[in-house]
């Protein structure tokens, strides 16, 4: 049955080619439109995602607080107040599986082909835990290189390409601030981060090292900010609390007297990235249905027309036979063809679509399955539900008066 | 007229059909009584307005009357519903129509063919039955043109095929030969006379011209929506001749 029925949609949409064309175009713009949109979207979830990765994850900032000085009051990490023992302490909480001191600050560095502005990070081995950024060549710095604040350093991809090219930099010698550092490691290409910055020019050294020898007296024994990671997401509710009990502990604050730290929660900064490109994912997703629904009123219209032109071959199918759900199908079918023979050639468009933008604007484009599946079921349901209302006003025809209709 | 054997197959009691407009109510049929037996060739006559197509469409199982009975292959249709009598259309009914009423943009083969499509028959054996029809009427080397390339009586012919692939027990014409010329309504009127002699179809069949109704074996003449003859119709053009 379905199959000659088949047969005759195809021959009816084929005797009317130019305008079976025209009418599917609406869908075909349709389908492309939301194809190459939802891969935008998706690309630019996927990068949001991948700088969240490349973070680290279930992530504290513990800075130091404001100083206050009279009435005058600078901002965050105004005075120092966090020392690498706190590190040490916070690591030691439940819940807790690192945490980093960092003391950062910038200097020239200087190597035996060329020089390079840097940041540079003093820190410990937990670093690499928290962030989880691996060395991939050479080895990370230990224990006892931190403690004995050893000149060693781990370097970051950018500066591998800008002072060493295609060398090894694993053991060669490189000058901060006129002391020499051995290379010891090169970490794993990050990429950008969230607020665009290169995460990859940077340079790592014990933070002993950073306190007494390239920033001596800026620090002291104290450290910028701590960097921490949680268990699972679960503890990250519960920690705030208790690192707030513990720093407060160790700096001797008086009830009643200001925390002079601040803890910063990484992962709600980082679900509100990805929560905003959700949200940008389907508002263009939705404006591009907007165009589906479009397509699908001109299918509708159209087989409106087509059951008013062909009203007499309705009662001829009726005289030798048809019954009212054969004529239904018939028309339904026809509908249906139009919005996937559409969608098929709307998706190829759409894939096509997101390569250009891909190609000319640089935009990271991804085209899920899923948003392919999605458009067929659209289309199929904007077949059915536009298709349905024709069908039915030919299905109800009186056999006599469809063969009397001239 | 034959002699009548068994249950009829068409039984018309008190048939009336009636259609409001504006203007009011007018009835059309104003209570029919008639019974049609296997294998009668029936011709109806009548001047235009008497209501022999409308009484044709109802016994065709194409419109339905406003009140009495009607019963086809002892089924009364006022019981049955759209599927029912769609079903009867195609099981127990063929038709032929003045216009031919063939699909434009179907080749012959399928037109013929198209109620075994609504019947569920698979392909290759609607073609079969398709192809054994079209050559009994003669057409069997055009099964792949399409009607707009063939004469009206080819056409004509194509159309009776169709009527007949369902092997129905009865054949309705109305008014077949009315756009052919007399030469091809005369070949037309062969096919259907040799179906009713050979096959035992019942046939019943409009029209207005004396020639053409002069094959069948009864006539019944409507005037006004009034059965004005039921009778063998060779006694009918006697009596007027003489």
């Amino acid at each position: 049955m379905i199959g000659p029925m088949l047969a005759e949609a195809w021959s009816a949409l084929a005797a009317n080619r130019l305008r079976s064309i025209l009418t599917m175009l609406g869908m075909v713009i349709g389908v492309g439109a939301v194809i190459t949109m939802l891969s935008v979207g998706e690309g630019t979830k996927a990068q949001v995602q991948a700088t969240i990765a490349s973070m680290g994850s279930n992530l504290f900032i513990v800075q130091s607080g404001s100083a206050q000085s009279g009435a005058v009051r600078t901002g965050a990490g105004g005075q120092q107040t966090l020392t690498s023992d706190d590190a040490t302490a916070l690591a030691e909480l439940p819940g807790i599986v690192a945490a980093a001191p960092v003391a950062p600050g910038n200097a020239q560095i200087v190597s035996a082909t060329g020089n390079w502005q840097t940041q540079i990070q003093g820190t410990t081995e937990d670093m690499l835990i928290v962030r989880d950024w691996p060395v991939v060549q050479g080895y990370p710095f230990s224990e006892s290189d931190v403690r004995s604040a050893a000149r060693v350093a781990l370097v970051g991809r950018t500066i591998v390409t800008n002072l060493f090219g295609d060398e090894n930099p694993v053991g060669q010698t490189v000058r901060i601030k006129n002391l020499p550092f051995v290379i010891q490691g090169v970490l794993s290409g990050k990429g950008q981060s969230l607020d665009g910055r290169d995460q990859d020019d940077t340079i790592l050294v014990p933070v002993t090292t950073a306190q007494r020898q390239l920033f001596a007296g800026r620090f002291g024994d104290t450290v910028r900010f701590i960097m921490v990671q949680a268990a699972s997401p679960e503890a990250m509710a519960t920690l705030p609390a208790d690192m707030t009990a513990l720093l407060r502990q160790r700096h001797r604050l008086a009830d009643g007297q200001d925390d002079d730290f601040q803890i910063r929660n990484l992962a709600a900064m980082a679900d509100s990235a990805a929560q905003t490109a959700q949200v940008m994912t389907l508002m263009l997703a939705a404006i591009a249905s907007i165009s589906l629904i479009v397509g699908g009123i001109g299918i509708m219209n159209i087989m409106l027309v087509s059951v008013t032109e062909r009203t007499r071959e309705i009662g001829i199918r009726m005289a030798i036979g048809a019954r009212q759900r054969d004529v239904l199908l018939q028309f339904l079918l026809e509908a249906l063809m139009l919005s996937l023979l559409g969608c098929l050639i709307g998706v190829a468009i759409g894939v096509g679509g997101a390569w250009l933008i891909k190609l000319l604007s640089g935009l990271e484009t991804v085209v899920t399955s899923e948003s392919v599946i999605l458009s067929f079921a659209v289309a199929a349901a904007v077949g059915v539900f536009f298709g349905f209302y024709p069908a039915r006003k030919a299905a109800q025809l009186k056999p006599i008066e469809a063969l009397r209709y001239q | 007229m034959s002699t009548p054997t068994g249950d009829p197959v068409i039984r018309v009691r008190d048939l009336k059909k009636s259609y409001v407009s504006p203007a009011g109510t007018t009835e059309v049929l104003h209570g029919l009584n008639f019974d049609i037996y296997p294998g009668e060739f029936v011709a109806v006559m009548g001047p235009s307005g008497s209501g022999k197509s409308t009484m044709m469409n109802i016994l065709g199982c194409l419109d339905t009357a406003t009140s009495g009975h009607f019963a086809i292959a002892g089924k009364d249709t006022a019981k049955l519903d759209s599927d029912a009598l769609a079903k009867l259309r195609n099981d127990v009914i063929g038709f032929v129509f003045q216009g031919f009423n063939l699909l434009a943009r179907t080749t012959i083969e399928d037109n013929v063919a198209l109620p075994l499509v609504y019947r569920g028959v698979e392909r290759a054996k609607r073609h079969e039955a398709a192809h054994a029809i079209l050559q009994k009427v003669g057409l069997d080397g055009y099964a792949k043109s399409r009607p707009s390339q063939i004469s009206g009586g080819q056409q004509q012919r194509v159309a009776i095929a169709r009527a007949l692939v369902g092997k129905p027990t009865i054949l309705f014409a109305d008014e077949p030969t009315g756009n052919l010329d007399t030469k091809t309504s005369d070949e037309i009127m062969e096919v259907f006379s040799a179906l009713n002699r050979d096959d035992g179809i019942t046939l019943i069949l409009v029209t207005h011209e004396p020639d053409v109704a002069q094959y069948a074996k009864r006539l019944i003449r409507l005037v006004d929506g009034h059965i004005d003859y039921d009778g063998p119709s060779r006694a009918y053009f006697e009596e007027k001749a003489a």
